[in-house]
Order: C-alpha cells, then structure tokens, then sequence
C-alpha cells in the first residue's frame, strides 16, 4: 500500500511539474486536474472521504470546465515564453 | 534549462522540509515523541469524535462539525461563496464590448437526448448525497457540486437551453435564508446560535441529528444554485 | 515501513506548495498565475489533511459495524479543508472573471505589457 501512495504522489508531482510547464493553457488545466485527482485518492488514503468526495467533484470537474470557459474567452497559447 | 534547474531545486527543498517536518517519525524516540504528539494534536479531535455521536445524533462526524461545532465558520464560508457569485455576475455583466460570439452548432439528437436522460439522476445523485450527507461520507458541499455539474452536462450538451439564473437567484437566496434562520432558531430557543434544537432520533437512521440534516440540505441547494449561476456566468449563456 | 506513509504526504504537500509559489512568481501569463494558485491551495489543503492524520486511523464516520470512537483521525481539519476547497474554486471563478475583463480591456494577458499590473 505504501509503494501504490508513493506512486500516486510521484504521479500528483510530475503532472504539477507539466502543469507548471506546458505552454499550451489547455493542458496545464488538464494536468491540473491531474493533480486534483492524485490527491483526492490520497485524501481517501489519509481517512478524509469527505474532502476526497468534494476534491474529486469541484477539484477535478468543476474547477477544469471554469478553466476552459476562461480559456474560451480569451487566448489558449501562453506566448513570449521563450522570448525571455 | 534555468527553469528546469530551478524547477528541480525547488523540489529538493520541498523533500527538505518534509524530512524535517516529519522527523518526528524516525527512531525509538522519535516515534515515543511521535506518539505523544499524535495524542496532543488530535484533543479537541478526539472530544468530538468521543461526544459527538450522543451529543448530535449524526453518525458522519465531519458533518457534524461543520454544521454544529463549526458551524459559525460554515456560515462565513457560504457568505464568502456568495459574495463572489455576485462579484462575478456584476465583472461580468457589462452590456458593451461583448464580442460577437459564433453561435454552435446545436448538439446531435443523440447527445441531446443523452443528456436530458441524465441530468435527472445527476440531481437525483446529488440529492442523495446532501441528504445522507449525516450518515455517509458526503454532504451539502460535494452534492452541490455534484448538481452544478449536472447543470455543466446541461450547458454542454443542451446548446440553445439556456439556463435561466433567476431560478438559480430564488434557490440560494431561499437556502440561504433558511439556513440563517434555523441558526437564529437555535438562538432564540437555546441562547447560543446553531444550537441543535430538534430531537435527535435513534443514531445511524435517516432521521436522525436533528437539525443537522436540514442545514445540510439547505447547504447542498445553496451551493449548487450559486456554481451553476457561476457556471451561467461565465459561459456566457446567462442574460 | 508504516512510519514512512505521513513523510511521503508531507513531499507531495510541500513540492506542490513550492511548484504553485515558483508558477506564481516567474510565469508572466495571467492564467497561469491562477493555475499556480490553484496548485498551491490543493497542497495547503493537502497538508492540513495529513497534520490531522494519526497513524493506523479509521475515517471519523460511525457505521453499525463501527461504533468505536478510538482511533478516528481528526475530524476538525477534515471540515475546514471541505470549506476551504469550496472557497478556494468560488475565488478562482472570480479571478477568472477579472481575467477576462483584463483581456477584454488590453487584449494580452501578458502581465509585462499591461499597465497598471506591473510592479
């Protein structure tokens, strides 16, 4: 059990990483969403089903669909990042 | 490259800080200390989860905290989920520069169907939670949430139904009020504000907790009624 | 081997806090800011979770097969992360609006550009 939580950390870290890399909008809000999701299986694994339950529905669903809406309405493309 | 490097930095820091922070559990002695800690820290925890079944009625102790023990700190939590439903309907609602947006294509028949078939047991999914938020893991937070993306299945699937926001303005303002209410109830009845002033009922069945439930279900209506105007907002389909 | 289970959480909360901190303090696009804010409310919400988690716990929720108050973990930061959570996607929806509003008045979200945003 302990080397499936580790998995999901490491996972819960390398999907923030690309979330904080991609230059495409679109998916760092995927991965985001990732990362949402590795932790609502780690908030089940600390005895919190409660917060897993609310993490998992407004972490990975809700909080995803307002990112695309904002996205939709404005640009998807991080631009000038390599400029700098 | 810099980034990468930094990138990297940052997260040997991350596993420093956790070492220290979780030094505790390294050892004979650290796990002693640990231990002691652990017993420490979890107090106030521990009062709750000793009492709190007799005291509240409701089996779901996390629920009984947020609406009874905490439940002061629930009613500033769902002012501030208003305040910023009504800040965004008023960023977000000035008549001029909205550009001409490209009208959709109106869905399949299929997905249209699909989605009018399920959007009724989205809600029926959600209800069940916020109702047997006392019992099950569970409550009025992820049912309404779980309402407010069935409303989001409407959105995506249902083009040209728009939804309407003056239903989504009745139902929190209503919910909202009785929460209020309920909690003045308990002011008047009992001198201190949320007091659980209803019988308890036998523990572990669905009447039970007094007004824990109620609360609850007032939560669960308040919330999914101000995403989904949150959701109405901002695609952009609320008039 | 058990004794390592919190230490693991406590490298996910901590890295995630770091990772939101250095998307908030480099990225210049407005989105990404909030993304990186995103990043660092689940890791607090994840680190107030694992301080309250006791060692070999059962979930704070009493059944007719559990009726035994020892050893539940902390039901107190279980609650206030359950609000938090709330809070944290209400505010980033307000945020998202006033992004919108920025685009729609400087046509960027590059904060180097706008006016006004830059310290």
């Amino acid at each position: 059990m302990i080397i499936f939580q580790t998995f999901v950390v490491l996972v819960m870290i390398v999907a923030a990483v690309a979330a904080a890399r991609f230059g495409d909008l679109l998916n760092a809000v995927i991965a985001c969403a990732l990362v949402s999701l590795m932790a609502s299986i780690i908030f089940y694994f600390l005895q919190a089903p409660d917060v897993a339950m609310a993490e998992a529905s407004i972490g990975a669903g809700l909080t995803t669909a307002i990112f695309i809406f904002a996205i939709n309405r404005t640009v998807r493309y991080e631009r000038n990042e390599k400029t700098d | 490259m810099r980034r990468l490097i930094s990138l990297s930095l940052l997260l040997i820091v991350a596993l420093g800080i956790s070492l220290c922070f979780s030094g505790a559990y390294f050892g004979a002695e650290g796990a002693n200390r640990a231990g002691k800690l652990a017993q420490d820290r979890v107090n106030f925890g521990q009062r709750y989860n000793s009492r709190g079944l007799e005291e509240n009625g409701a089996g779901n102790i996390v629920a009984s905290v947020v609406v009874n023990y905490r439940g002061f700190d629930t009613l500033g939590e769902v002012t501030v989920l208003f305040i910023a439903a009504v800040g965004l309907a008023v960023v977000l609602s000035t008549r001029r520069e909205k550009p001409a947006r490209v009208r959709a294509e109106p869905a399949s028949l299929v997905v249209f169907t699909g989605c009018r078939f399920l959007f009724p047991l989205i809600l029926l999914l959600g209800s069940y939670i916020f109702i047997h938020g006392h019992l099950t893991p569970g409550g009025g937070f992820q049912g309404g949430a779980v309402v407010a993306s069935g409303f989001l299945l409407v959105y995506l699937g249902c083009r040209g139904k728009g939804l309407r926001s003056a239903g989504f303005t009745v139902t929190e303002s209503l919910s909202g009020l009785a929460f209020v209410v309920l909690a003045l109830v308990g002011l008047a009845v009992g001198g201190s504000l949320l007091l659980n002033f209803l019988p308890k009922g036998s523990a572990l069945t669905l009447f039970s907790g007094g007004v824990i439930p109620i609360i609850y279900v007032a939560i669960g209506l308040k919330v999914g009624s101000e995403l989904g105007s949150i959701i109405a907002n901002l695609s952009g389909e609320a008039p | 081997m058990s004794l390592l289970s919190p230490s693991i959480h406590y490298v996910g909360c901590f890295s995630l806090v770091l990772i939101g901190l250095y998307v908030v303090l480099v990225k210049p696009n407005l989105i990404k800011v909030i993304i990186g804010i995103n990043l660092m409310d689940t890791g607090v919400n994840l680190f107030l979770v694992t301080v309250g988690y006791i060692q070999g716990g059962t979930a704070p929720i009493f059944s007719e097969a559990a009726r035994q108050p020892e050893g539940m973990v902390d039901p107190v930061p279980q609650a206030l992360v359950l609000t938090a959570i709330v809070i944290g996607v209400s505010v980033l929806a307000l945020a998202l609006a006033l992004t919108i509003r920025v685009y729609g008045h400087y046509g960027t979200l590059d904060l180097r550009k706008i006016k006004g945003l830059r310290w």
